[in-house]
C-alpha cells in the first residue's frame, strides 16, 4: 500500500474545493487554481487527492498543471514576485525587469529563493496599463517600474524580514 | 440509415451517415495513410485524435486540407487524395515528425515492424528539409517494458489503450510544446505508476518508443552457460503466432517446429506451460467446488463469484484498484509460476539437479510475465522459480540469431513429463479459455459423470463482457468473462454493488485474451489477426487425443508421487499465492507543509 501524506489543512482546502465545484472533473482547472491560491501551489500528493476525489487518473491532473504555466509545484516565496508581461507591459520594459530580477535573486522564473523570502512568476495583464510596467509583490502594485527600482523593492521586503 | 453519396479520387460511392472519408476510400480499394489513428473493429478499441495530419485530403470548397480519419463524409463531398497539394503535404508533414525523431533506425528494436519507417519508405522520403534541435527524454527501464520517448511521435494510440480500454490510467500527455511527452504523472517511473504491465501500449506503438525488456540475451548467456541445466516452457498463445514471425499465414499452428527450434537452441529440456495449466485447472476447480459446497451449505463467508488469477496484469490491476475485493481471485498461481514452482523442486529432485543449477525460461505472449516472475512471493531465497520470460517476439529473435531456418524444421513433441498436456491447457491462450477448462473439470468432478460434449461454445466468442450458465447435473452455474480490463472494471463494480451474480468468473487483460498479448508478434491493429489465432487454438484443442485437465497422466503422477491431492497443504505451499493492497490511502501529516 501507498501512502499519500498530507497536512490536514491541504486535506481540507482540496476537500472544499472539490465539494464546491460538485466533484466534476471537468472543473479540474478551477479547483486547481483554488487550491493552488490556497496552499500556494500543487505538490504531487495535492494532485494524487485531487485525482482521488474526481475519480480520475494523477496523470491526467499533472498533465493539466505540466501544461499550464501558471500552475506551479514549487512553493511561492513568501514575497511572490509577479512581472507583467502583457503587451502594455512588454513593449514598456518589462522584460528588462524581469532580467533583472532574475540577476539580483538568482533564480529563474518559477523558482524559488533558496531561504524561501522570494519567488518569481510573470502574469499576463492585471488590469493596470497606465501603470506599464507593472510589478506585484504579495498584494501591492508597483507602477511604471524601471530595472533600477528592482533593487529598492527587493531590499523593502529583506528589511521587514529582520 | 441514410445513406450518403460522394467520390473519392472520382470514384462513386455510397456510405452510410457517419462513415469517415478513411473508412469510405478504403472501401473503393483507396489506401490513405494514417499515423495517429487506429480502429480494431469488434473490440471497440478507436484513436482517433486527428493529430498527425498524415491522411489530409482535398475537399472540394473547403480551403483547407481535411483529416481522413476525423472528418465524416457528407452527401456530394468531392475527394481527392493524390493531388500535388496533397502528397506535398504529407511528406511536409512526415518529415516534420522525422526530423524530430532520432535516425537509429538500424539498431530500433522496432525496425521493419516501424510504422514511422515503413510510411517514410512507401513516401519515398530519401531526406529531411528540416533540421533543428530534437526533443530528448531519460529512458525508463521497467522489468516488462522500456520507454525511450525519444522515439515518440504523440498519437496518443498507448493512451487510448492504457486509459479508455485498460482504464489503468498511468499514461497521460504531460507538459507542453516542443516538451510535449506521454508519460505518468511526474516524470514517475512505469514502475511506481498504476501501471499493470499489460503491455497493451506497446502492442500498438507504432514506433519504438514502447519495446518490451529483452531478456534473449540472458537466455543466450545461460544457454551457452554448460553449469546450467536450461528448461523452456511455452504458453499456449505463443505456437498460435510464432508463425507469423516467419511467413506462416496468420493463424497457423507451429507447435512441433517451435519445440523442434527450441531444442536446437540448445534447451536441455522443451517443456509445455499447458503441463502447469492443466494443475492450475486441478487446483482452481478444487477450490470452486470447495467454495460452492459451502455456499450451497449456506456459510455466508464464502466469497463467491471466484475469480481466475492466471493474468499477472489483472492481478496488480486488482491489488491497486480493488483491494478489498483481493480474498475474492482463486490463489492458484499462473501457470507459468506452477510450471517454475514444480520444475525448480519435483522435477529438479527427479533429475538430481539443484535448484540453483536450473535455469527456467518461459516463451510468453505477454510483457507482464516478466514483471510476475519478479514478484518475491514467487522467489525461494532470492532465486526465482522462473529465470526469465521471453516473449514470442524475442524467441522469434533468438531463432534468426542462431541461424535456424524455422520454416525447414521438422516438428517433434515436448519432452516428458512436464511437457505432456491436453486441449485444455491449451484453451488457456483465448479469452474463455480458462473459464472452460475449469468447467470441464469441474463438471466431472462435481457431477460424477462424463461430459458428453467437451465443447462449450457458449464460453467462446470475442465480446467483451460474455456470460452463460452451464448446467451441473441440476445444479446452474453461472460463469462470466472478460477481457480488457476497463470490461473486468465494469464487472467488478456490478459485483460490487451486488447487481450480478455469478459463481466463477474469468478475466484477462488483453483484447483477446493472451493471444492478443502485448509480446505478439504485431497485429497492426487488425482485429482479423486475433480471430485467426483463435481458430488456431481452437482447432488445436479439438485435435488433442485428451482435452481435460484431469485426465493428464502425469499431471496425475505429480499428484500422486509428490503433493498428494489438489489444496493439500504442500500444493498450497507451491501452487498458490496471496495478493497484496497496492492501492493509494491518504494519511494526515501535520509534520510537514
Amino acid at each position: 500500500m501507498k501512502t499519500i501524506k498530507l497536512s490536514s489543512f491541504a486535506i481540507e482546502t482540496v476537500e472544499e474545493a472539490c465539494s464546491d465545484f460538485q466533484y466534476r472533473e471537468d472543473e479540474l482547472i478551477n479547483i486547481l487554481h483554488r487550491c493552488q491560491h490556497k496552499l500556494g501551489y500543487l505538490p504531487a500528493e495535492v494532485q494524487e487527492i485531487i485525482a482521488q476525489k474526481l475519480q480520475m487518473s494523477v496523470a491526467k491532473v499533472y498533465g493539466v498543471v505540466s501544461f499550464y504555466s501558471f500552475f506551479s509545484m514549487i512553493p511561492q516565496g513568501k514575497h511572490p514576485i509577479s512581472i507583467c508581461m502583457g503587451t502594455a507591459c512588454y513593449v514598456r520594459g518589462a522584460e528588462k525587469l524581469v532580467d533583472e530580477f532574475k540577476r539580483q535573486l538568482r533564480i529563474d522564473v518559477g523558482e524559488t529563493t533558496q531561504d524561501g523570502n522570494f519567488s518569481l512568476s510573470c502574469l499576463r495583464c492585471v488590469g493596470a496599463c497606465g501603470l506599464a510596467p507593472i510589478v506585484m509583490v504579495g498584494d501591492k502594485v508597483y507602477g511604471r517600474v524601471s530595472a533600477k527600482q528592482v533593487k529598492d523593492i527587493i531590499s523593502e521586503y529583506q528589511k521587514s524580514m529582520v | 440509415m441514410k445513406k450518403i453519396h460522394l467520390t473519392i479520387d472520382n470514384k462513386a460511392i455510397e456510405v452510410a451517415e457517419g462513415t469517415t472519408i478513411l473508412e469510405a476510400a478504403q472501401k473503393v480499394g483507396i489506401h490513405i495513410p494514417a499515423l495517429c489513428h487506429m480502429k480494431m473493429d469488434d473490440i471497440h478499441i478507436e484513436n482517433r485524435p486527428g493529430g498527425c495530419r498524415i491522411c489530409s485530403v482535398e475537399v472540394k470548397g473547403k480551403r483547407n486540407l481535411s483529416p481522413a480519419c476525423a472528418t465524416k463524409c457528407l452527401d456530394g463531398m468531392e475527394i481527392k487524395t493524390n493531388t500535388i497539394r496533397v502528397i506535398h503535404a504529407r511528406r511536409n508533414i512526415l518529415e516534420l515528425i522525422i526530423s524530430d525523431h532520432p535516425y537509429e533506425c538500424l539498431t530500433c528494436a522496432k525496425s521493419g515492424q516501424c510504422e514511422l519507417q515503413t510510411m517514410a519508405q512507401d513516401l519515398g522520403i530519401r531526406e529531411i528539409h528540416f533540421e533543428g534541435e530534437k526533443s530528448t527524454y531519460r529512458e525508463d527501464f521497467s522489468k516488462a517494458i522500456i520507454r525511450d520517448m525519444d522515439k515518440c511521435i504523440l498519437c496518443r494510440r498507448c493512451i487510448t489503450m492504457c486509459s479508455d480500454f485498460q482504464t489503468v490510467h498511468a499514461l497521460s500527455a504531460v507538459e507542453r510544446g516542443f516538451e510535449a511527452v506521454v508519460s505518468p504523472a511526474f516524470h514517475m517511473d512505469l514502475n511506481e505508476s498504476s501501471c499493470t504491465f499489460c503491455g497493451q501500449c506497446v502492442a500498438v506503438c507504432p514506433t519504438g518508443a514502447l519495446s518490451e525488456a529483452d531478456y534473449s540475451k540472458d537466455v543466450i548467456q545461460a544457454l551457452a552457460n554448460p553449469e546450467y541445466t536450461v528448461i523452456a516452457q511455452t504458453a499456449p498463445a505463443v505456437r498460435a503466432a510464432l508463425g507469423e514471425s516467419f511467413g506462416y499465414p496468420v493463424g497457423t499452428s507451429v507447435t512441433g517446429q517451435m519445440v523442434t527450434a527450441l531444442k536446437n537452441l540448445g534447451f536441455d529440456y522443451v517443456f509445455d506451460t499447458d503441463f502447469a495449466a492443466d494443475m492450475t485447472i486441478m487446483e482452481e476447480s478444487a477450490e470452486l467446488l470447495e467454495r460452492l459446497t459451502r455456499h450451497l451449505e449456506g456459510d455466508k463467508t464464502v466469497k463467491l463469484p471466484i475469480l481466475t488469477s492466471c493474468c499477472p496484469a489483472w492481478v496488480r490491476f486488482i491489488e491497486q484498484n480493488f483491494p478489498d475485493m483481493k480474498e475474492i481471485p482463486s490463489t492458484t498461481r499462473s501457470p507459468q509460476q506452477i510450471f517454475g514452482a514444480i520444475a525448480k523442486s519435483y522435477f529438479a529432485e527427479k533429475i538430481g539437479v539443484p535448484r540453483e543449477k536450473l535455469i527456467v525460461v518461459s516463451i510468453m505472449p505477454c510483457v507482464a510475465k516478466k514483471y510476475e516472475c519478479e514478484r518475491d512471493e514467487f522467489k525461494v531465497d532470492g532465486d526465482p522459480d522462473v529465470n526469465f520470460s521471453i516473449t514470442t517476439r524475442e524467441l522469434a529473435r533468438l531463432i534468426k540469431i542462431s541461424n535456424i531456418d524455422f520454416k525447414q524444421l521438422e516438428p517433434s513433441e515436448f519432452d516428458q513429463p512436464l511437457g505432456e498436456s491436453t486441449g485444455a491447457g491449451l484453451i488457456f491462450g483465448t479469452t474463455g479459455g480458462v473459464i472452460e477448462a475449469a468447467t470441464r473439470t469441474a463438471y466431472e468432478l462435481q457431477t460424477g459423470k462424463k461430459l458428453k460434449k467437451i465443447d462449450f461454445e457458449s464460453l467462446r466468442g470475442m465480446e467483451a463482457i460474455r456470460s452463460a450458465t452451464v448446467d451441473f447435473n441440476g445444479l446452474p452455474i453461472k460463469i462470466g468473462i472478460a477481457h480488457g480490463l476497463g470490461h473486468a472494471r465494469k464487472l467488478l463494480e456490478e459485483i460490487q454493488e451486488g447487481r450480478c451474480h455469478y459463481h466463477a468468473i474469468e478475466i484477462m487483460s488483453c483484447p483477446g485474451g493472451c493471444i492478443g498479448g502485448g509480446g505478439q508478434p504485431f497485429h497492426h491493429n487488425k482485429t482479423s489477426i486475433l480471430l485467426e489465432r483463435q481458430k488456431a487454438i481452437y482447432s488445436e484443442d479439438k485435435q488433442m487425443k485428451i482435452r481435460k485437465s484431469h485426465e493428464n497422466a502425469s499431471v496425475m503422477k505429480v499428484y500422486e508421487e509428490f503433493l498428494g491431492h489438489p489444496l493439500s497443504e504442500k500444493a498450497e505451499h507451491l501452487l498458490h499465492t496471496s495478493y497484496f493492497d497496492r492501492s493509494s490511502q491518504i494519511t494526515i501529516d501535520d509534520s510537514e507543509m
